[in-house]
């Protein structure tokens, strides 16, 4: 680890993370709240250096589409936007998963629908954890809620779209994209080579040795007995990551009697929201989906049996609300406290929201 | 130790870039920061604000709705921001396009002339290091070796022959700040 401190953006510590992570290409369009990844990467210029590819292309549906070209080969390739932009790229996600193809997508959400505002939002967790794209797919939904996390998520959510050869997401929200805190990115990992990618991918479209049959990067099947075989391959996938991927974190919830449940940077207000109920007697505790899917149902459902009420913060209308009461499943009573179209709530807002949904 | 700040002016007043500074100062001093910007169209002529934290400990919220300590540059923003600051807490203002002055007598009101002063000393751009002086007189939570330090991260190279102006600026705030 190079233990240099660093005070960055959200953002720009994404840029970073992906240069250093070994990132073959980046392809994206410039939108606010998330510009600061292309700036960021176009000033540091790593062609120059690992030999990345940074391009700005003339559309998100084109970016998405480069990125699924060079995923087929084998590339750690990513993009980046804000939500009408990551709107837009839904069609490209949904063939990524449909043709089993590992890349990253970052979504630094702003209010919407529509164009919207570009002040911070989590409305789009349905998109990214129900579908977006059409079809029976998954992401594999990562959610920082810190700066630091954005700089740490990029290597992780590259491992996890490699070793299950799925896409995967970093839902992130225009306070953590736009926010300085401090941050020691992640060591440098060269890109790989071609040996390396054709050793790690058999499946890539590397160009055809003589001694195998041809690699076809496709998410169309017109026959529907061998499609279906394939939803049910992508099915079982699905099922190993949700087994095998969860992860949350429990704040203040040993004696918690409320449990708030919160991501991102809703997670970071709750938190401050903890500690003010504390001083006022209230036993509040936070559970930190940090992964949106697969989502903490477990652990969730365990603490219906330990609390008398939850409570999930988000930027939105009620989403992630869903997934909760599936969790608890009318064992508790579950409530939601949100603000829309890009208004982000105070810790005091949010302690009374408590003491009014839940006591 | 954890303070608190919210620094609110125009756009254009350097209002991010003090808090920039700030937080590097903070960040020098081996302090846990944060520093989070109204961001977007109220950069560009409207008002313009930014919450830096600096803590000795992990910091939670990014964003708050009570101040230790609030840096005020206009009027909108003190019609904003007077009622948000803790009892017992500080409100630094500089007079400058301000038409009714501050009320509150639970806490501790500084005025600072840094508008004039900045046009005086010729140097209209250190105006924000002139009210950074006059906060850390008032409030020393980080020490003026770790600024310099601070600044010197935050200007590109080729700016960094105007490191010892922005001192004598940080130098003057101290010295013109006065309680209201």
């Amino acid at each position: 680890m190079s233990e240099e401190v660093k005070l960055m953006k959200g953002n720009e510590a994404i840029a970073h993370a992906a240069i250093r992570c070994g990132c073959d290409g980046y392809f994206g369009y410039p939108i606010t709240p998330q510009s600061e990844v292309l700036e960021t990467l176009m000033e540091v210029e790593p062609w120059k250096t690992t030999g990345m590819v940074v391009l700005q292309a003339e559309s998100e549906v084109s970016a998405i589409n480069m990125v699924y070209g060079g995923a087929g080969s084998g590339k750690k390739v990513m993009t980046s936007s804000s939500s009408p932009g990551v709107s837009l790229k839904q069609e490209g996600v949904s063939y990524l998963a449909g043709a089993e193809l590992p890349a990253l997508i970052v979504n630094v959400m702003r209010g919407g629908p529509g164009l919207g505002t570009i002040q911070p939002s989590q409305a789009d967790y349905f998109q990214t954890v129900k579908g977006g794209g059409h079809g029976d797919y998954r992401l594999i939904a990562l959610a920082p809620a810190s700066v630091q996390e954005m700089a740490d998520f990029v290597g992780l959510a590259f491992d996890l779209a490699f070793k299950y050869r799925n896409p995967a997401i970093i839902l992130a929200d225009g306070v953590i994209g736009q926010m300085m805190e401090k941050v020691v990115l992640p060591d440098f990992k060269p890109r790989r080579t071609d040996e390396e990618i054709e050793k790690e991918c058999p499946w890539a479209a590397v160009g055809k040795p003589k001694n195998r049959k041809p690699n076809i990067i496709t998410s169309l099947e017109l026959q529907p007995d061998a499609m279906e075989q394939n939803n049910l391959r992508f099915q079982a996938k699905y099922k190993a990551i949700e087994e095998n991927e969860v992860r949350y974190e429990e704040i203040m919830c040993e004696d918690a009697e409320y449990l708030l449940v919160a991501f991102g940077s809703s997670a970071r207000i709750c938190q401050k929201a903890c500690q003010i109920a504390r001083e006022k007697g209230i036993k509040l505790g936070l559970l930190r989906p940090i992964t949106l899917w697969p989502f903490p149902t477990k652990a969730i459902a365990e603490y219906a049996n330990k609390v008398k009420a939850m409570l999930t913060v988000e930027l939105n209308a009620g989403q992630m609300v869903e997934d909760v009461r599936l969790a608890v499943n009318g064992k508790v009573p579950v409530e939601h406290y949100g603000r829309l179209g890009g208004i982000v709530y105070t810790p005091d807002e949010i302690v009374e929201a408590v003491k009014n949904k839940l006591m | 130790m954890t303070e608190e700040i919210i620094i609110a002016g125009f756009g254009g007043q350097g209002v991010l870039s003090m808090g920039k500074i700030l937080a590097y100062s903070g960040l020098m001093q081996g302090k846990e920061v944060s520093w989070m910007p109204a961001y977007g169209p109220e950069q560009r002529g409207g008002t313009a604000n930014v919450t830096v934290i600096l803590s000795d400990e992990k910091i939670s919220s990014p964003i708050l709705n009570q101040y230790d300590t609030a840096i005020i540059l206009n009027q909108q923003s003190l019609d904003k921001f007077e009622k948000a600051v803790k009892p017992g807490g500080t409100l630094i203002y500089d007079p400058y396009g301000i038409t009714s002055e501050p009320t509150r007598t639970d806490i501790n009101i500084y005025k600072i002339n840094a508008m004039d002063t900045s046009i005086e000393m010729n140097a209209p751009k250190s105006f924000n290091m002139i009210i950074l002086g006059g906060l850390l007189k008032i409030r020393p939570i980080v020490e003026l070796e770790n600024v310099l330090k601070g600044l010197k991260k935050t200007l590109p190279e080729r700016h960094h022959h105007l490191i010892p102006m922005n001192e004598e600026a940080l130098k003057k705030g101290m010295e013109i700040i006065r309680g209201k």
